[in-house]
């Protein structure tokens, strides 16, 4: 069986947001990059399921649609435990484009099981999962907080509104995480580093695709008022400020 | 043409998320000169139908079919394109919640049609079509437009003042072509007799200045009194004290309600990504340096375990 994790190269989430050229672009002046929470604890998953023999996992392989500088972020993947990794080599446009370039990538490089995170800390789109298994026509889970291989399916827990769904899948299939999927991610031991420089790093071609959105421009949220305080023996005023000023309770 | 609107219904009921959706759509369509058409799937009344008609529905679609009773992304997906296509729907609006997130991109592939996920207001402009969003989890914001001819926005909750506007829509109930299922649901659990993180209008948290999980009494109390939602940061949920739902932040769950009471939480600029949409934050901490406070509208410098308890007096006195 092989995996295929779909990786976000994202900022640190620490980063403050800063915008150039009258606010179209963001300043990646200083900013450290990351493999995006979410894909990080689907490739810890995916390892976990891999050092169980009885799953029969041969390879797990990080995809990235972006350009030269995601390749650290991937080699951090390929450090942490991933066999192989896959780079097509564009500047990401916007969530459609990045899942149609996953997909044209799978139908000549079939996967058993795709992984992608709920939602990329940069554009916050929760997309690019659910569009690579439209391209593909093939079933989605979204909202993974568990995950299990038996007998060539998944047994999956999903979130739902207010609960929780066990859900089986037929394979190939979209498993598009969240909390739960893995506990901590795995880090990279000293071994895996030195291991990952030699690991294979594959860069594709992208296919032409039009964008379908595109970003006019990037704002700054307003400056919120000063906080008002209250003293701590006038718990009773802040009440009333609650009921009369705000009008929440 | 038409703005279609999907709404799931819970257990056949509606509720504030699904009225938030409609009326927004209804502006839409004002915007595009146009009608509002809901798609309602699954087994609802027709009672329960006509309530999406007081936020100015002009039509409602309704598919119900046995096989349609667990979400499958694929079938539900291609249910929403088969009707946005039969009513010539140029926009689609559906909910940025569990089952949104999970169907609005499918549908964004099939249509062909741009995605502009997790709006809270209505488009700058509708030529070209212009949305607002949230981006880097709440940091910045983008203007964003949407250039294909059918455009898809998935409407965060509790974001959107919906009004009411009578109408007295048709209902039609549809057959719709129904694809192979190829998932199965089993074992449904679901949170009962409490009040959902998301669908709150208040949420009472903690973080680790609550110093461990038998100290959070006040806060149910407060909560229980406010009508309100529990939460609490990362680390109390990792650490046992609550359970993980109520995990809120850009791991856990993202939020936004009218009143948001933080006691014990630093604000760590992963937490605030789930909450800084709360319309009113009230922070409680015995730091003053505390980041939550540059977030907050309302603070207390004091410690949580003596200022929750006259919290709770100063509410009772009111209610
Ligand atoms: C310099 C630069 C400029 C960019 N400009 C834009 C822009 O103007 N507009 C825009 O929309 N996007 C832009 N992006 C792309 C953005 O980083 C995302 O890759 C893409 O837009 C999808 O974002 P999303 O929030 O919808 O992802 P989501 O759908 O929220 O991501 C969910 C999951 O999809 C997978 N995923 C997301 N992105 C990628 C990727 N690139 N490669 C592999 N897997 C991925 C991951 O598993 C992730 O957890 C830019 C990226 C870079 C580096
Ligand atoms: C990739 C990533 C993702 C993350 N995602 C999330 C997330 O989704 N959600 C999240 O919450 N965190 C997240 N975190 C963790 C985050 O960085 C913080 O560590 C966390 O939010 C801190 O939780 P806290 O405020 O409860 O604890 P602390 O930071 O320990 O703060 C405790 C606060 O309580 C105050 N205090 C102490 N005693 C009292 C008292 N008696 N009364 C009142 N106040 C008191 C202290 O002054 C302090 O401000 C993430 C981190 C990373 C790296």
């Amino acid at each position: 069986m092989k995996i295929l994790i779909c990786l976000s190269n994202v900022p640190d989430t620490t980063t403050k947001a800063k915008f150039v050229n009258d606010n179209t672009a963001f300043d990646t002046t200083g900013v450290q990059w990351i493999i995006n929470p979410w894909d990080e604890l689907a490739l810890t998953r995916a390892i976990e399921l891999k050092s169980d023999a009885a799953n029969s996992i041969d390879n797990i392989t990080v995809i990235t649609v972006g350009g030269k500088d995601a390749e650290p972020t991937m080699r951090k993947a390929l450090a942490i435990g991933a066999d192989d990794a896959v780079r097509v080599d564009a500047e990401p446009k916007d969530a459609y484009y990045v899942a149609a370039q996953i997909a044209e990538y799978l139908k000549s490089n079939p996967f058993d099981l795709i992984f992608s995170g709920i939602e990329s800390a940069d554009y916050n789109g929760s997309a690019v999962g659910g569009m690579i298994a439209e391209f593909l026509n093939i079933p989605s889970i979204s909202a993974v907080s568990k995950m299990n291989i038996e007998n060539g399916q998944v047994n999956i827990t999903r979130e739902i509104d207010g609960g929780t769904e066990d859900v089986t899948s037929e394979l190939p299939v979209v498993s598009i995480v969240q909390k739960g999927i893995a506990k901590e991610p795995m880090i990279a031991a000293m071994r895996g580093i030195m291991m990952a420089r030699k690991k294979p790093l594959n860069v594709v071609a992208p296919v032409e695709i039009e964008a379908l959105t595109e970003i006019v421009n990037f704002e700054l949220p307003q400056a919120k008022p000063a906080c008002k305080m209250i003293e701590p023996e006038n718990v009773k005023e802040l009440v009333s400020l609650l009921q009369n000023e705000a009008k929440v309770i | 043409m038409s703005v279609l609107v999907f709404t799931e219904n819970w257990d056949g009921k509606f509720k504030k998320m699904s009225f938030e959706l409609v009326s927004y759509a209804s502006k839409i369509a004002e915007m595009l000169n146009t009608q509002t058409v809901v798609l309602s799937i699954g087994d609802v009344q027709e009672d329960e139908l006509k309530k999406l008609g007081n936020y100015a529905a002009d039509k409602i679609v309704s598919v119900n079919n046995d096989k349609l009773k667990n979400l499958d992304n694929q079938v539900y997906t291609s249910v929403i394109a088969e009707v946005a296509t039969k009513e010539e729907a140029t926009v689609v609006i559906i909910a940025q919640n569990n089952m949104g997130k999970a169907l609005a991109p499918r549908l964004s592939v099939k249509l062909k049609a741009g995605l502009g996920a997790g709006v809270s207001k209505l488009p700058a402009s509708v030529e070209p079509f212009t949305i607002f969003k949230k981006v880097y989890s709440g940091k910045a914001y983008s203007n964003v437009v949407i250039k294909s001819d059918v455009k898809i926005l998935t409407l965060a909750q509790n974001s959107f003042e919906f009004e009411e506007n009578v109408k007295s829509p048709a209902i039609e109930n549809f057959e719709a072509t129904i694809g192979d299922v190829k998932t199965t649901v089993s074992n449904v659990q679901k949170q009962t007799g409490k009040i959902l993180l998301n669908d709150a209008e208040i949420v009472v948290s903690g973080g680790r200045g609550m110093k461990s999980g038998e100290q959070w009494a006040p806060i149910e109390e407060l909560a229980e009194l406010l009508g309100a939602a529990t939460a609490c940061s990362r680390p109390v949920s990792d650490e046992g004290w609550r359970p993980h739902e109520e995990h809120t932040g850009q791991t856990g769950k993202i939020i936004a309600p009218n009143l948001y009471i933080a006691a014990g939480i630093s604000g760590a600029i992963q937490h605030l990504a789930g909450i800084s949409s709360s319309k009113c934050i009230v922070a409680i901490n015995t730091d003053k340096d505390a980041p939550i406070f540059e977030a907050a509208d309302y603070g207390i410098i004091g410690d949580a375990a003596k200022i929750l308890p006259d919290f709770i007096e100063a509410v009772k006195e009111i209610k």
